[in-house]
């Protein structure tokens, strides 16, 4: 679903990205929760575990981690289906899953709205959800995407939906925060490998902003629950 | 890096330089693992350290992990052959055998029921296998546990909150005591129990303790007698 952007809301400056924005802790029976925004673009998380597992999808030596992805309007279908698999897969590099055995974590990522910058941006409220239910992970890890167009040397990062369309190649890139290796990558269109490691190294550098995100939005987090004192 | 003690620490830092006892050995509590090259940080938390060579992490959790030798207070969901089946809000259910109280024989079964609150401390607890309960100490007394009859209120807490409350300088159950008289029984899973002498009493204690978590230790006074004043004029 494209909302078309306002007038006058264009972000065209390939150097500076759109603004985060998001809160953590919303949900009162969710283990962990939290909505978060790029420009347009919303997404609400909430994590769940780890609890009790169906026998059928139950592993003797680890977690399963169980990835839920609702659009905002309809049915999931094929396409949701393989960003379930993606997503889910991107978070279980990050979670200690062999803390518990036979368990289950429970990710449910709903869209609230679609404009442009959509998996990355489901991938940072997951992640965002997972941090704030305390599961036990390796590093964090944040997503940033980015879109080359047609003519242009410089790729766009995190697009508006207006500035999808256009786009020739779409990338995106999920990074960990430790030695800021490659987690998730996932890729559309027709690029050469110049461009696709131009794109990777400008999403690693605009990763940064997003991990100083994520820490600026955990220490809000804490310090209304009074655990210094 | 050393270990900033206080501060927020996020998942993948890692730390060294810990302290040591004399025998060379540190302790490290949740939210901190050992790998093969260094001590990581798995969840976002405060750094606590507790002399002389205790380390873990502080997070604001929801959900419960059984721990050996936790006090806790579970719902009865089913009564089996041998055992009850303990609702400790963990990932898993408990059980509780019959035999595991205060002067229960074969014979002389305890009257529990299924919907009961049982106050226990955990006997078994790891991650491979289901947790087990008991309602005794050691040398066989109740010592406090046991089935929690006769009313009150049962209310759900974060789990920092509930570590904060036992904390022994915590002046929240001192402040309220001193206030009016309650019963009460804090289990470490998220939940407590509390009774006062009457029900409006019994309401009011349950929400001074599930609203101050958001209460700093210094307000605490101010808040709890604001809160009981008001109820006053109910009576």
């Amino acid at each position: 679903m494209k909302i078309p952007l306002p007038p006058g809301n264009k972000m065209s400056s390939s150097s500076k990205s759109q603004q985060l924005k998001g809160k953590m802790h919303l949900l009162s029976q969710a283990d962990g929760s939290c909505s978060l925004s790029v420009g347009q673009t919303a997404f609400m998380a909430a994590v769940y575990g780890p609890r009790e597992v169906k026998m059928n999808k139950e592993k003797v030596d680890k977690a399963v981690i169980e990835f839920m992805y609702r659009p905002k309007v309809g049915q999931s279908g094929c396409g949701e289906r393989f960003w379930e698999t993606l997503v889910g897969n991107t978070c279980e590099t990050a979670i200690l899953c062999s803390l518990h055995p036979r368990k289950s974590v429970g990710i449910i990522v709903q869209e609230l709205q679609n404009s442009g910058s959509q998996l990355a941006c489901c991938i940072n409220a997951a992640f965002l959800a997972l941090l704030d239910a305390c599961v036990p992970v390796r590093y964090m890890v944040a997503a940033t995407c980015c879109i080359i167009t047609e003519g242009s040397t410089e790729p766009i990062l995190s697009p508006t939906a207006v500035q999808e369309e256009n786009a020739i190649a779409h990338m995106t890139f999920a990074f960990d925060s430790v030695d800021h290796n490659v987690v998730c990558s996932h890729t559309t269109g027709c690029f050469s490998e110049d461009q696709f490691q131009l794109c990777l190294e400008v999403c690693r550098k605009a990763n940064k902003q997003v991990f100083d995100f994520y820490r600026e939005a955990l220490r809000e987090r804490l310090s209304g629950s009074m655990i210094e004192c | 890096m050393a270990p900033k003690l206080g501060t927020l620490m996020f998942p993948g830092e890692s730390i060294d330089d810990l302290k040591t006892d004399k025998n060379g050995k540190t302790i490290l509590g949740p939210g901190l693992r050992r790998t093969y090259a260094a001590i990581h940080i798995i969840k976002a938390g405060i750094l606590q350290f507790k002399e002389p060579n205790e380390y873990w992490i502080e997070s604001p959790e929801k959900r419960y992990i059984a721990t050996k030798g936790d006090s806790v207070i579970g719902i009865v969901t089913q009564r089996t052959g041998d055992a009850f089946r303990i609702d400790i809000g963990a990932s898993e259910q408990a059980s509780l055998s019959y035999m595991a109280f205060e002067g229960a024989t074969k014979k002389n079964r305890p009257d529990v029921k299924v919907g009961d609150i049982i106050y226990a401390r955990l006997q078994v607890a790891n991650k491979d296998m289901e947790p087990e309960l008991v309602c005794m100490d050691s040398t066989g007394r109740s010592n406090g546990y046991g089935v929690i009859r006769d009313g009150g209120f049962m209310i759900k807490c974060p789990l920092h909150h509930i570590r904060r409350i036992l904390r022994p300088n915590c002046p929240l159950l001192k402040t309220l005591g001193d206030m009016m008289p309650y019963e009460t029984a804090v289990g470490i899973n998220g939940r407590i129990w509390v009774k006062g002498r009457s029900t409006i009493e019994t309401i009011t204690i349950a929400n001074i303790i599930s609203d101050s978590e958001h209460c700093s230790d210094s307000d605490m006074k101010t808040f709890v007698k604001s809160r009981v004043h008001a109820l006053s004029g109910l009576h």
